[in-house]
């Protein structure tokens, strides 16, 4: 699929900010144009395309980044575990690895199964404090950081899953646990790869979600955004559908043993 | 006032009213989560070193430091003393600040002293400085060892490896970056 890059009104999430580009927006990820094709009857789709988020630079971010998203109706997040299982397996041997991957020094075993942990197991495991008392105690991203997110995907591929509902603000929550939502995300190497959710197709809760979302966006002094409408009107014919986002960059940075991101781009923005 | 995107390699800055030098730093964004400013620091007077993490929005006080040009004096103690020629004020500077670099200071050396207002918190003596050997074996002739270095001793106190030729009471030059022997001084 190729969907607009620039559009009137991303998705608010509270620490995605996206580039305005006149009145509009570069998109941060195709995700809204995504979701209306498949509420259109589109039922398996991909893109790839270059995305923006203003003020993401350092050693595993560019502001203008490229992305693979995909999509299918009728499956689960636990079915793109299996598509991304099936994807890395199947592309490592044309980039020459045999079943392993050697990345930053770590010997990355791609044999199935690859490691499925909740994010309450990991806080548990790797962290000083439990999942609970990083809520709220205000520190879940950075006890992420600087704990967690290096130990991830060391010997093999790690799926981080099962976030806070408060962490997933397009994402369906479990139905036997409210509190947690349908989402993981894929590290390599303590690299993150990819970003997934069984999507919420539910127009009123996803308006209220937006509307949170954007609430805290404004109290944090940020531009407005308004509210994807069309997207919000297209959502209830939409088919219940897993989607993923998969970062180029970072995949290329896995597959050659990067140190920076800059070392995948053929110009990063200081270089213009 | 800084904030933080203007954290970098190299950046001076003051917490809990100390200077501090960023010596690394990384920009990390836990998937959808917020921007963090992961920063390690040195404390520019005890080498203290800090982790930190920083939010978006957070700021920073600049380190307000000073060079001045200063001629060393004498020692008293474990204290080096220092004045400013053109306003003759003198300052103290002790022995564990300096650390190696009070191995180079002779009477009368021109040195830049860095100061975080009032406070010297470190001397830049020249690249190179002239010591006399105090202190050496000498060089046995026919030694066949196969050494090309043997130790010698500066009116400082400071021991080097200087080559077999240099004798007690030759002046030699030392590179004070790397505390080694550089050439023998002729006459």
């Amino acid at each position: 699929m190729d969907t607009p890059l620039r559009i009137p009104a991303p998705a608010p999430e509270s620490h995605i900010d996206a580039i305005p580009s006149g009145t509009w927006f570069l998109h941060t990820s195709p995700e809204l144009c995504m979701k209306r094709l498949l509420a259109s009857g589109f039922e398996r789709i991909f893109q790839i395309c270059p995305c923006w988020r203003e003020g993401e630079r350092g050693n595993l971010h560019l502001p203008e980044f490229t992305m693979l998203e995909w999509y299918r109706s009728g499956s689960d997040y636990r079915d793109l575990m299996d598509e991304c299982e099936s994807l890395l397996t199947g592309i490592a041997p044309l980039a020459g690895h045999g079943g392993t991957i050697c990345f930053r020094g770590c010997s990355i075993n791609l044999a199935l199964p690859w490691e499925r942990i909740t994010v309450q197991e990991a806080f548990t495991r790797y962290a000083a404090v439990s999942m609970e008392e990083a809520l709220e105690g205000d520190c879940f991203d950075e006890v992420m950081v600087t704990d967690i997110e290096p130990r991830l995907g060391i010997s093999r591929p790690t799926f981080l899953l099962d976030y806070p509902a408060e962490r997933g603000a397009l994402a369906r929550l479990r139905e036997d646990d409210p509190t947690v939502a349908e989402r993981f995300e894929l590290y390599a190497g303590g690299l993150e790869l990819a970003n997934a959710f069984t999507e919420l197709t539910d127009p009123v809760e996803q308006r209220l979600r937006f509307h949170h979302e954007e609430s805290f966006r404004r109290s944090m002094g940020k531009s407005p955004y308004p509210v994807p409408e069309k997207f919000l009107v297209e959502l209830s014919s939409m088919p219940p559908a897993a989607g993923i986002a998969l970062g180029i960059d970072r995949l290329i940075m896995l597959l050659t043993d990067a140190e920076t991101i800059d070392e995948v781009v053929s110009f990063t923005p200081e270089e213009l | 006032m800084y904030t933080v995107s203007d954290l970098r390699k190299g950046l001076k800055l003051t917490l809990d009213g100390e200077p501090y030098i960023v010596i690394a730093f990384e920009f990390s964004k836990p998937g959808k989560g917020q921007a963090l400013y992961r920063t390690k620091m040195r404390n520019m007077i005890n080498g203290t070193i800090l982790d930190r993490t920083y939010r978006s929005g957070e700021t920073f006080e600049p380190a307000r430091l000073e060079e001045r040009t200063m001629q060393y004096l004498y020692k008293e103690d474990n204290n080096y003393c220092f004045m400013d020629n053109e306003t003759y004020e003198q300052i103290a500077i002790s022995e564990d600040l300096l650390g190696d670099t009070r191995y180079f200071l002779i009477d009368n050396l021109m040195v830049d002293v860095l100061m975080f207002g009032e406070k010297p918190i470190g001397v830049n003596v020249p690249n190179f400085v002239n010591l006399r050997v105090i202190q050496t074996d000498p060089w046995v002739k026919g030694d066949t060892t196969g050494s090309d270095s043997k130790p010698a001793t500066v009116e400082t106190g400071y021991v080097l490896r200087v080559p077999p030729f240099i004798e007690e009471g030759e002046l030699i030059t030392i590179d004070t970056r790397t505390g080694d022997y550089s050439t023998r001084v002729k006459g």
